[in-house]
């Protein structure tokens, strides 16, 4: 297995090196910097990183203006805060006007320390995918992760990046770039497809490596794509494979089982079985007790996918 | 570039016309915010006529002053400015609110030229104006940036994210508006959630404050002159102002926030507005033409 690196770990140096390039690029921070890792942007163009406070509605709203004024702001705080707190200064004041702002959206889905419910967001690729004009993105590992902010930097758009919070391997092949709207296949395999993104990708190839030792074998995509989603992907694997699993570090509501089964129950109905959390608040706890106590882990998964086939 | 030297009397007439075309857009409408568009003609004639550098021929003029509305309500007042100075023509104005139309109700950027930011869910104005005014700054402007604000907005907690915020920016760049017209949707401003006592709560923000007479010309000049002469702070120009203001029946009254006129309430307004009878008649046949 590759090294272990967090997503969040790699935000300073990747911006800083977006930031050499481009005089434009500008960082706001709600106050979160020492857990969202920009702290290198600031200490390196220190007139470029924008301290707001713990004030999410007010950052959105200036990172609209410095937007108008020819800039790029990447704008980062806890996802919860970046969705929930701020969706209106995000809908209104960036999203109808199609403003050039990136919300870097920390801390995403349920696995948050031990903050528990106030800071997972089990709600914010529902708010997110539902705003006209917002692109959603959330990147696997590391690599995606740089390869995910270098995009960024270059359309023209609003894009919301939903970025976990612990080190995971290394699952986009080396060379790797990222490409909007476009699902990347991790496995190949015609009885099942499994799809996910996040932090749940390594628990679902696991229970995919698990599913082939019982002669199951699963496709396996990485949707980090979630908005544009790849319709194309999800319908060859509806041809391909049938039956579609979707795991979701979200509420099973709105998050990407919902936008696969928006695609399959119109263009070619399949069933699909949406793993993620079943419309309930989280809890404090670990990673692992939180897939243990809410149906994430490889195990679970793998355990779902062989009831649904059968 | 365009720095009119307008003198007071003639500003006087534009604030006058702009509400003319307030009053005619919103009985072409059938519907419209016009006690909030009433209360704040001078302020916008001011400002375009005599304060702000801007090209009407080039409306992304790059080192433009900006002017925000951040109480989107009150487009009509904007959308007559604009058709004053030369961003829109005069005949678009007849299709305000329409479905096709760049003039929505709130005003969208990158629908109407002039508009710089989108408004419209209140309290969101301000913070975009601060992140205007910290960019100047970056990319070393001298342009400046004006947000008009209502009273009864700034019951959203976000205005006083984005008040807190400036001064800590020292931007002095900044000048905030507020049309202080003493109403809030549905009531007083007093009895809806009072502001007061208002200056202090700016100055103790960290703001200069000025108080004025909002529909006063010369006031509101000298105000807008000394806002640029304040350095390492912002400036919020308290504009003591009438709901519904020179709208006979409509004035300094709640009801007028959105209005449906009858025939007999335009040709009243526009009357004391000193429009021609033939003018008066053109625009109710318009209205009955919608009906």
């Amino acid at each position: 297995m590759s090294k272990l690196v967090a997503p969040r770990d790699v935000l300073g140096e990747t911006l800083i090196k977006l930031g050499e390039k481009n005089s434009d690029i500008v960082l706001l921070d709600a106050d979160f910097s020492p857990a969202s890792k920009i702290q290198a942007f600031k200490k390196r163009f220190p007139d470029r990183f924008v301290q707001v406070g713990i004030a999410e509605q007010n950052m959105m709203g200036i990172a609209a203006g410095l937007s108008t004024m020819g800039f790029i702001p990447f704008a980062s705080t806890v996802s919860v805060f970046c969705s929930r707190r701020a969706c209106d200064q995000v809908t209104v004041s960036i999203a109808i006007s199609r403003l050039n702002v990136k919300i870097l959206a920390l801390y995403a889905g349920i696995f948050v320390g031990k903050n528990g419910a106030s800071h997972q967001s089990l709600e914010d690729l529902a708010i997110m995918r539902s705003i006209a004009n917002m692109t959603v993105l959330q990147p696997a590992d590391a690599l995606e992760t740089k390869e995910m902010l270098k995009f960024a930097a270059d359309f023209d758009g609003p894009v919301y990046i939903r970025i976990g919070r612990d080190p995971v391997p290394q699952f986009v092949p080396d060379g790797y770039q990222f490409q909007l709207g476009k699902a990347l296949t991790l496995k190949n395999g015609n009885d099942v497809t499994l799809m996910t993104y996040g932090d749940l990708v390594g628990d679902t190839l696991q229970a995919a490596a698990v599913l082939e030792k019982q002669g199951i074998d699963a496709r396996v995509l990485n949707m980090s794509s979630i908005k544009p989603i790849d319709e194309e992907a999800i319908l060859k694997a509806a041809t391909e494979t049938g039956k579609i699993v979707t795991v979701d570090n979200h509420n099973i509501y709105g998050g990407l089982g919902s936008a696969v089964c928006e695609i399959v129950s119109e263009k070619m109905p399949v069933k699909v079985r949406r793993i993620g959390i079943r419309d309930e608040f989280g809890r404090s706890g670990s990673n692992e007790e939180m897939k243990q106590r809410f149906g994430l882990s490889a195990a679970h998964i793998e355990k779902e996918v062989v009831s649904f086939l059968n | 570039m365009k720095r009119n030297n307008t003198d007071t009397e003639k500003l006087a007439e534009i604030a006058n016309r702009i509400r003319i075309k307030v009053v005619k857009m919103i009985a072409q409408s059938g519907t419209g915010h016009l006690g909030g568009s009433s209360s704040i003609a001078e302020i916008l004639t001011v400002l375009y006529f005599r304060i702000m550098r801007f090209d009407p021929r080039n409306p992304e003029f790059e080192d433009r002053d900006r002017f925000v509305l951040s109480k989107g309500h009150a487009s009509p007042a904007l959308y007559a400015t604009f058709s004053e100075v030369g961003f829109i023509s005069e005949d678009l104005l007849s299709t305000v609110h329409q479905i096709d139309s760049p003039l929505q109700m709130h005003p969208e950027r990158g629908l109407c030229p002039g508009v710089e930011m989108s408004t419209g869910a209140l309290g969101q104005g301000l913070s975009a104006g601060v992140g205007m005014a910290i960019g100047a700054k970056l990319k070393k402007k001298s342009l400046r940036i004006y947000v008009l604000i209502g009273d009864g907005e700034a019951a959203e907690g976000q205005i006083w994210e984005a008040a807190m915020s400036a001064p800590n920016y020292k931007l002095d760049n900044l000048t905030a508006i507020l049309d202080y017209n003493k109403f809030a949707l549905s009531d007083r401003v007093d009895k809806v959630m009072s502001l007061e006592p208002v200056s202090e709560k700016w100055i103790a923000f960290g703001w200069h404050v000025i108080e004025v007479n909002g529909h006063s010309i010369h006031q509101l000049i000298d105000a807008f002159e000394r806002t640029q002469k304040i350095k390492n702070k912002p400036t919020i120009i308290i504009a003591h102002t009438v709901k519904g203001y020179k709208i006979p029946y409509y004035e300094d009254q709640a009801f007028s926030h959105s209005v449906s006129f009858t025939e007999e309430q335009v040709k009243k307004a526009l009357s004391a507005l000193g429009c021609s009878v033939e003018e008066i008649s053109e625009t109710v046949q318009q209205m009955k033409g919608r009906e």
